[in-house]
């Protein structure tokens, strides 16, 4: 993850040649992706901020955001969309990441979090401890994790089935199996709960609404480690895509590797999913452009994955909230309706794009 | 037991004495045994083999299929485990180093290689420099400058920025083989580089590696199929028949009708390439008598 692409230190002449061909038709560097992608995060945090349900216009709302208007405005904008905003990002970025991490392991483009039942194990997990009578918010998120790591083990077991190799089409259908089964657990167990519809809601569909800061911050832990782990790994990540045997004979652990990705991408969607529940698609949908943009190197895929997968979820987070107004459509609504194209587009391309 | 001595200048001697006869390569297996499997189903591939295999010198691990060329090449490069016996390094166990360290001595080439699409040959050649970055190492001037070598000892610099996926078979190889020299190592390990490639195309890559050894100094090992391709470029040869070296030595010494009988079950005539000297094998036809079971 070091800024090998932007080093600026480089200047002999015959490494600058070799630099300055580096561009390979229809693809950008990254460094021109970077800040483009970085405007759009940006702007669709200021949508989330000032766009909503409630009295709030976006008028109002920008007044606050330059220290003046009412109170109820200030409230509004303050202590209700900015946190959302904030778990938004979060969310969008574990989730683009995570689906990134797993599309590398799976060596399959449609390995998607959301799809192969990621999510959903993390979501019956915590249907699981809700109905043994667990409260505190805190522990919501370890549950989670557990959960997602299980659906991770189980579905990434499946690719060394026959010929799941050589079809990634076949892992995805072993994923929704999973995912569906899981789903409907959830209800059932949430359902025997008898707690507001609501809450089933939030854990079967996903959204961001009415979350409070305090999950996030008790995942704060568990997404730094991710964060540093994402950081040993991108390397060795990076060259396992060469295949096993290359990675070895430069110096890497394949098989360690893919252990710690497996854990991070269940570190990574376990929280997102006790954020924000199971939103689908976003694992898919950013990583996708994000290798179209700047190849396929997971260096660069992840990189991107951060402001893309902010830009993406934040967008279908206020979109959820203007549609039908004054409630809300859920999240996981959106991001499918946004993300399905791309599955279709990926499947129906002549020639799946190696992983 | 008599056609092997004849084949084996070598097998005349005690183990001891082969042993030191050999300390100074710098890679070399020791009594080394290597297989797979669970205990139930366990194969062992590679029997109790003592090898050395010569500094600066391309050597050609040759024989049928299945014999354990590329169990044995595997164990070389660190990538399986041995039962018994050891595969030593600058004299030391191959598995005291860490991964990392005979990555930044041996460079391996194996058969499977995946060339993922939108990857230049630039890129792939970097990472032939990743056993000497940290996790907190930036890629420096000097990695640069040694890609650069790298591509142009390959001969591939003009095609430093185009995508793999749309080069041929033969210029794919040689950015395989600049990644392998990218990482700066004295030994470098090739599984069958020339597999699926036509004639020119293996030429291209043939001549490389000769280049490699006889004016870089490099040590090559690899396997190769093709007998007559072995004696053309190898300058020492091993020949593996059911995991146990049946004849080592350079191709005009150890390459006989009897051994390529043994070998592949195959007659032939043998004469000297009238334009460089090497064996060259003429008038193949099928026998019946095919050497089975072990060859000790």
């Amino acid at each position: 993850m070091q800024a090998e692409e932007t080093s600026p230190q480089v200047r002999r002449p015959r490494a600058h040649a070799a630099r300055m061909t580096h561009k390979v038709s229809g693809r950008l560097a990254l460094r021109q992706v970077m800040p483009l992608a970085c405007l759009s995060a940006l702007l669709t945090c200021l949508a989330s901020l000032l766009w909503g349900a409630g009295d709030v216009g976006p008028w109002q709302a920008l007044q606050v955001l330059a220290g003046q208007g009412s109170d109820q405005a200030r409230f509004v904008v303050l202590e209700l969309r900015a946190p959302r905003t904030l778990i938004g990002m979060v969310v969008g970025m574990m989730l683009a990441c995570g689906g990134a991490l797993m599309q590398v392991v799976a060596r399959n483009p449609l390995a998607e979090p959301g799809l192969l039942g990621v999510s959903a194990g993390a979501s019956f997990a915590v249907a699981v401890a809700l109905l043994l009578g667990m409260e505190a918010t805190g522990m919501h998120v370890m549950v989670a994790q557990s959960g997602a790591l299980l659906g991770c083990l189980f579905v990434m077991s499946t690719v060394r089935m026959s010929g799941a190799r050589q079809d990634p089409v076949r892992l995805v259908l072993a994923g929704a199996a999973l995912s569906s089964l899981l789903v409907a657990l959830t209800s059932l167990a949430l359902l025997i709960d008898q707690r507001a519809a609501d809450e089933i809601r939030f854990w079967v569909i996903g959204s961001l609404a009415g979350r409070s800061l305090e999950a996030l911050y008790s995942s704060l832990p568990s997404i730094l480690l991710a964060v540093l782990l994402t950081l040993w790994l991108a390397r060795p990540l990076s060259a396992m895509v060469l295949g096993e045997q290359v990675a070895s004979g430069l110096g890497h652990h394949p098989k360690r590797v893919r252990k710690v990705a497996i854990l991070v991408v269940a570190l990574l969607v376990g929280a997102a999913t006790a954020l924000a529940g199971p939103v689908a698609f976003v694992g898919l949908a950013v990583p996708y452009v994000a290798r179209a943009l700047c190849g396929a190197d997971v260096r660069r895929t992840l990189w991107l994955c951060l402001p893309l997968g902010v830009t993406m979820l934040l967008s279908a987070d206020v979109v959820s909230r203007l549609v039908v107004p004054p409630s809300e459509l859920p999240l996981g609504v959106l991001t499918t309706l946004m993300g399905a194209p791309v599955l279709i587009a990926v499947v129906r391309a002549r020639r799946l794009p190696t992983l | 037991m008599s056609a092997e001595t004849m084949l084996d200048p070598r097998a005349m001697n005690s183990p001891a004495d082969r042993h030191a006869a050999a300390t100074t390569d710098t890679l070399r297996a020791n009594e080394l045994s290597l297989g797979y499997g669970a205990r139930q189903r366990h194969v062992t591939v590679i029997d109790s083999l003592t090898l050395g295999l010569p500094d600066g010198k391309v050597t050609a691990i040759v024989g049928p299929n299945g014999c354990g060329k590329s169990t044995l090449l595997a164990g070389l490069a660190r990538l399986q485990l041995p039962e018994s016996g050891a595969v030593l390094l600058e004299g030391k166990d191959i598995h005291a180093y860490k991964r990392r360290e005979v990555a930044q001595r041996i460079a391996l080439l194996p058969q499977e290689t995946h060339s993922p699409e939108g990857v230049t040959v630039h890129e792939l050649v970097r990472f032939g420099r990743q056993p000497y970055q940290g996790a907190l190492s930036q890629w420096s001037e000097e990695d640069q400058r040694l890609v650069a070598e790298a591509m142009a000892a390959a001969d591939i610099e003009s095609l430093a920025d185009r995508e793999l996926a749309s080069m041929s078979g033969g210029q794919r190889q040689r950015a395989w083989i600049a990644m392998a020299l990218a990482q700066q190592t004295p030994l470098l390990l090739l599984d069958e580089p020339t597999s699926a490639l036509d004639l020119g195309h293996q030429i291209e890559v043939f001549e490389l590696i000769q280049r490699l050894a006889h004016e870089e100094g490099k040590t090559i090992v690899m396997v190769v199929h093709d007998l007559a391709s072995a004696c053309r470029y190898a300058d020492h040869i091993v020949a593996m028949h059911a995991g146990h070296v049946i004849a080592e030595g350079a191709p005009a010494e150890v390459v006989t009708p009897e051994l390529v009988r043994k070998l592949y079950g195959v007659e032939c005539r043998l004469i000297p390439d009238p334009d460089t000297g090497t064996p060259l094998l003429i008038g193949v036809r099928r026998t019946s008598e095919r050497l089975s079971g072990s060859a000790t």
